[in-house]
C-alpha cells in the first residue's frame, strides 16, 4: 500500500435492482490525509459510494481497499471509520456527552481516558459547556458540531461526511465549512465528503470528484475543476457558465474554430472534440468576458444588453450574443464601472484560452 | 422590555391587547364549539350519563327503603336482641301486603343479597298474607306460622345493613367481603369467595396478553417500519385483515383450531409429537383465553409501535454501527430506547382493552378462563344484581385511572404516540 492508495475503489459496480447500475466501474484512489469531495446531482451515485465505504451497502462487483485491506467482508462496526450523517443522527435520548462516550464505551476504553477524550473533542468544536444538554436543546449548528466531534472522538482512520451541512442556513453553512476545513488541517485526518453544493466542495476540498450517472466525470483540485472543466457537464455543474452552440469548422493543434448557428466564428481551446464538423458547446466563465475593452482579443462580438440585475457587489448583466440571449456577464460595481442600460449595444471580448470547446450534449 | 408584562401591553387604540385578542378570536371559538357540539352531546348522552347513572347504582340502596319505609323507621328503634317487637312485625306485614308484586320482587332480591332465603320467604308470605286480614293482629305468630324463618332473628338482623340508603356493600362484595348485622366488615363465607381470585386472574391474563402482544408485535412492527413501501403495505394489510373480520368469526375459527379434536391437536398427533390420549387442553381454560386474546389484540400493539418506529431514523442504527457497536448492542442501546413511546402506548392500549374483555373469555375461557368482565355481564344479565355490576365496573374504572396516573408519572402521557 502506498500513501496514495489509502482508500482504493477498484472497478466497483453497484446495482440495487439488477437492472440499473447506480455506480459504474468506479476506480478511485484517495491518499492519506486528503480531503476528497464527491460532488454531483442527486442520484449520481455519490452517496452510494460513501455507503459502500462505510459498510452499509455492499459493492455488486469489485472491491474497496482501506490501507491495502479489502473491506467488503468487514461489518460496518469493525471498520473503524467515523461518519457524520445527514441530519446528524445524534441519539436523541442521550446527552451530548453520552453521545460522545458511546463509541469509546463500546471500545471498552478506560473511564478516565473516556473523560479526557470527550473533553478534548468537545473543546475542539468549542462546545465544552454543552456536555450535559440533550441534542434537541442545541441549535442546528451546535448539533452539527457535536456530530463532528462524535465522528472524531474515537480517532478513526477515516471520516465520512454525508451532506452534513445540508440542513443549515447559508451563513452558518459557510462558517461550518471553514471550521471543518480547519479541523481537517489541524488533525490531518483523511476525509471523504459528499455534497451537491459546488461552493461547499470548492471551499473545503483538496480534490473534487464530480459524479454524474454513476461515473466520475472529472477528478482534480478545485481550481483546475473550475478553470479547466473537461466536459460540458462539469462546466455547467461547477460555477456559473455561459454556453454557445456551434459546429467545428477547423482544428489547429490545441485550438479550434467553432461557427455558431448565427454564423460567428469563435476561437476556442480544443478540449474534447474529435473532428471538423462535430457539434460543439463552448463554455465560458462570466468573469472572463470583457465589455467594451480597449485591449486586443481573439474573440470580439457585438451584443445587446437585455437585463441588468443589481446584486450589490456586482451587476449581473444578461446579454444577447451569437443567437444566445442567456449570456451572462458580471460587471463589478466599482466607481469606474460602466454605465449600462437595457437595450444598449456593447462589444464583448474574451481570450481563446478562456473559451473551451466541449462536446455538445 | 422585560418589565412590560404581557397583560400590560395595549393596542394602538389603547385597548388591552389580551381583550382585543379575545374579541378577535371569539368567532373562531364559537365556530369550533359548534363543530364539536354534535359529538359532544352524543358522548354526553350515550357515554357520560349512562356511566354516571351506573356508578350511582353501585352505592344506591334507597329502593328498599322506599318499599318498606315504615318498617325501616320502626326497625331503627329495635335493640337487635332476640326477636323484634310486634310493632315491627305489624308494619312489615302491612307493607308486604300493600306493596305491588313488582316492588316486592325487586325488594326481596335486594334482601336476598344480604341473606339468602329472604326472597323465597317474602314470595311465600306475599301469597299467604292475602288470607290474613289487616285488622287481625297481632301478626307476629301468624307470620311465623306462614314461614318459620320470620322467627329467626338472623333474618331480621340482616335487614340492618339496608337501613342506610347509601351502601358500600357492593364494593365490599367485589372483594369477597360483606357487612355483618352490626355493620362490621367480614369475609364472605369460603364458598362465595370468587371475586378476589377473579381480579388476580384478570390482571394475570391482561399482563400475559400484553406481554405476548409485545413479543409478537415488536418484530413485525420493526419489519413494517423498515421494509420498502411496496412490501410494507402488503404486510400492513395482513396485520389489519383480522380487524376487518368479525370478532365472532375469528373466535369460532380459534375454537376449530384449538379444540381437543381440532386442527392443532390433530396435527400434533399425526406428526407424532404427542400421543392420541394426551391431547392438549388448549380451550375452555386460561390458555385458550390468552391465545385468542393475544391474536385479537395484536393490531392494537402493532399500530402504535409501527407509527413510532416509522419516525426513528434508520441513521440512528447506522450511526451506532458506524461508531463501533455490535448490531445487538446498537439495537438495545439506541433503537429500543427510542421505541419506548410506542411500547408504552401499545402496552397501555392492549392492557386497558384486555382488563375489561368479555366476549373471548365467555366463549373460549370455560370456567377457569373467566375474567371480571364476565362477572359484570353475568350480574347484569342473569342475576340482575346491577349494584354489584356497577361496583365491579367502577373498580375497573378506578384501576384504569390509577394506571393512567402512574403511567403519566413514569413515562409522561405526551410520550404516547398513536399515529
Amino acid at each position: 500500500m502506498s500513501i496514495k492508495e489509502f482508500v482504493k475503489f477498484d472497478k466497483v459496480d453497484k446495482s440495487y435492482d439488477g437492472e440499473v447500475l447506480v455506480v459504474k466501474n468506479l476506480n478511485l484512489d484517495i491518499s492519506k490525509g486528503e480531503f476528497l469531495t464527491m460532488l454531483g446531482p442527486s442520484g449520481s451515485g455519490k452517496t452510494t459510494c460513501l455507503m459502500m465505504l462505510a459498510g452499509f451497502e455492499t459493492p455488486t462487483n469489485g472491491e474497496i481497499y482501506l490501507e491495502g485491506q479489502p473491506i467488503s467482508n468487514i461489518p460496518p462496526n469493525k471498520r473503524g471509520i467515523g461518519m457524520v450523517f445527514q441530519n446528524y443522527a445524534l441519539f436523541p435520548h442521550m446527552t451530548v456527552k453520552e453521545n460522545l462516550m458511546f463509541p469509546l464505551e463500546v471500545r471498552k476504553v478506560e473511564a478516565n481516558e473516556i473523560e479526557k477524550k470527550v473533553k478534548t473533542a468537545l473543546d475542539m468544536v468549542e462546545l465544552g459547556e454543552f456536555g450535559n444538554r440533550m441534542p434537541l436543546q442545541l441549535s442546528g449548528g451546535q448539533q452539527q458540531r457535536v456530530a463532528l466531534a462524535r465522528a472524531l472522538v474515537f480517532e478513526p482512520r477515516l471520516v465520512l461526511m454525508d451532506e452534513p451541512l445540508g440542513a443549515l442556513d447559508k451563513n452558518l453553512r459557510e462558517q461550518m465549512q471553514y471550521e471543518i476545513k480547519h479541523i481537517h488541517e489541524n488533525i490531518g485526518i483523511t476525509v471523504v465528503y459528499v455534497t451537491h453544493d459546488q461552493s461547499e466542495a470548492l471551499t473545503m476540498s483538496n480534490r473534487i470528484a464530480v459524479f454524474n450517472e454513476g461515473k466520475i466525470q472529472q477528478i482534480s483540485s478545485p481550481d483546475v475543476l473550475y478553470e479547466k472543466p473537461n466536459s460540458s457537464f462539469v462546466a455547467q455543474f461547477i460555477g456559473e457558465n455561459n454556453q454557445l452552440n456551434g459546429k467545428v469548422t477547423s482544428i489547429n493543434g490545441e485550438t479550434c474554430v467553432v461557427e455558431t448557428d448565427t454564423g460567428e466564428n469563435i476561437n476556442a481551446l480544443k478540449i474534447n472534440i474529435n473532428k471538423v464538423g462535430d457539434n460543439s458547446l463552448i463554455s465560458l466563465r462570466p468573469e472572463r468576458v470583457y465589455i467594451n475593452s480597449k485591449e486586443k482579443f481573439d474573440n470580439n462580438f457585438d451584443a445587446v444588453v437585455k437585463e441588468l440585475i443589481y446584486l450589490g457587489d456586482h451587476i449581473r448583466t444578461r446579454l444577447e450574443i451569437c443567437g444566445n440571449d442567456q449570456f451572462i456577464v458580471k460587471v463589478p460595481n466599482s466607481h469606474i464601472g460602466l454605465k449600462l442600460s437595457e437595450g444598449s449595444s456593447v462589444k464583448l471580448s474574451w481570450k481563446t484560452e478562456d473559451s473551451r470547446a466541449l462536446e455538445a450534449r | 422590555m422585560s418589565e412590560i408584562t404581557n397583560s400590560g401591553i395595549l393596542t394602538t387604540d389603547g385597548i388591552p391587547l389580551k381583550e382585543s385578542l379575545k374579541k378577535a378570536e371569539r368567532k373562531n371559538k364559537i365556530r369550533a364549539l359548534l363543530l364539536v357540539a354534535p359529538l359532544l352531546l352524543f358522548i354526553f348522552f350515550t357515554f357520560v350519563m349512562p356511566i354516571g347513572s351506573m356508578l350511582t347504582r353501585s352505592t344506591d340502596d334507597s329502593y328498599i327503603n322506599n318499599v318498606f319505609p315504615k318498617t325501616f323507621k320502626v326497625y331503627q328503634k329495635w335493640d337487635r336482641v332476640g326477636l323484634p317487637s310486634e310493632e315491627i312485625y305489624a308494619t312489615m306485614f302491612l307493607e308486604v301486603k300493600q306493596a305491588s308484586g313488582f316492588e316486592i320482587g325487586k325488594a326481596s332480591t335486594r334482601m336476598n343479597y344480604a341473606k339468602s332465603g329472604w326472597k323465597s320467604m317474602i314470595k311465600k308470605s306475599k301469597r299467604k298474607f292475602k288470607k290474613i286480614s289487616e285488622n287481625d293482629g297481632p301478626f307476629k305468630d301468624k307470620m311465623i306460622e306462614v314461614d318459620k324463618k320470620w322467627g329467626d332473628p338472623e333474618y331480621w338482623l340482616a335487614l340492618g345493613v339496608m337501613v342506610d340508603p347509601t351502601t358500600y356493600e357492593y364494593y365490599l362484595n367485589s372483594f369477597d367481603k360483606k357487612y355483618d348485622s352490626e355493620k362490621n366488615i367480614i369475609d364472605q363465607p369460603e364458598e362465595r369467595r370468587i371475586y378476589t381470585k377473579t381480579w388476580i386472574k384478570t390482571f394475570k391474563v391482561s399482563i400475559l396478553v400484553t406481554f405476548f402482544c409485545l413479543m409478537l408485535g415488536y418484530p413485525i412492527s420493526y419489519l413494517l417500519a423498515t421494509l420498502p413501501l411496496k412490501y410494507s403495505n402488503l404486510l400492513m394489510i395482513c396485520v389489519l385483515l383480522p380487524f376487518w373480520t368479525s370478532l365472532l368469526v375469528r373466535i369460532v375459527v380459534w375454537m376449530v383450531i384449538l379444540q381437543q379434536k381440532g386442527v392443532f391437536n390433530n396435527f400434533m398427533v399425526i406428526s407424532g409429537l404427542i400421543a392420541d390420549e394426551n391431547r392438549w387442553q388448549l380451550m375452555y381454560n386460561q390458555t385458550g383465553t390468552i391465545i385468542v386474546m393475544t391474536q385479537i389484540l395484536l393490531p392494537f400493539m402493532v399500530l402504535p409501535l409501527y407509527s413510532v418506529m416509522k419516525t426513528i431514523s434508520p441513521n440512528y442504527m447506522r450511526a451506532a454501527l458506524n461508531l463501533g457497536a455490535s448490531p445487538l448492542h446498537a439495537f438495545w442501546k439506541i433503537y429500543m430506547p427510542n421505541s419506548v413511546p410506542g411500547i408504552s402506548a401499545g402496552g397501555m392500549l392492549v392492557f386497558v382493552i384486555a382488563i375489561g374483555y368479555f366476549i373471548t373469555p365467555e366463549l373460549v375461557g370455560g370456567k377457569d378462563g373467566q375474567m371480571i368482565g364476565n362477572w359484570i355481564g353475568y350480574h347484569l344479565k342473569t342475576t340482575l344484581n346491577w349494584g354489584l355490576s356497577a361496583a365491579l365496573g367502577g373498580i375497573l374504572l378506578v384501576i384504569m385511572t390509577v394506571l393512567y396516573w402512574i403511567y403519566n408519572k413514569l413515562v409522561g402521557i405526551e410520550n404516547i404516540k398513536l399515529g
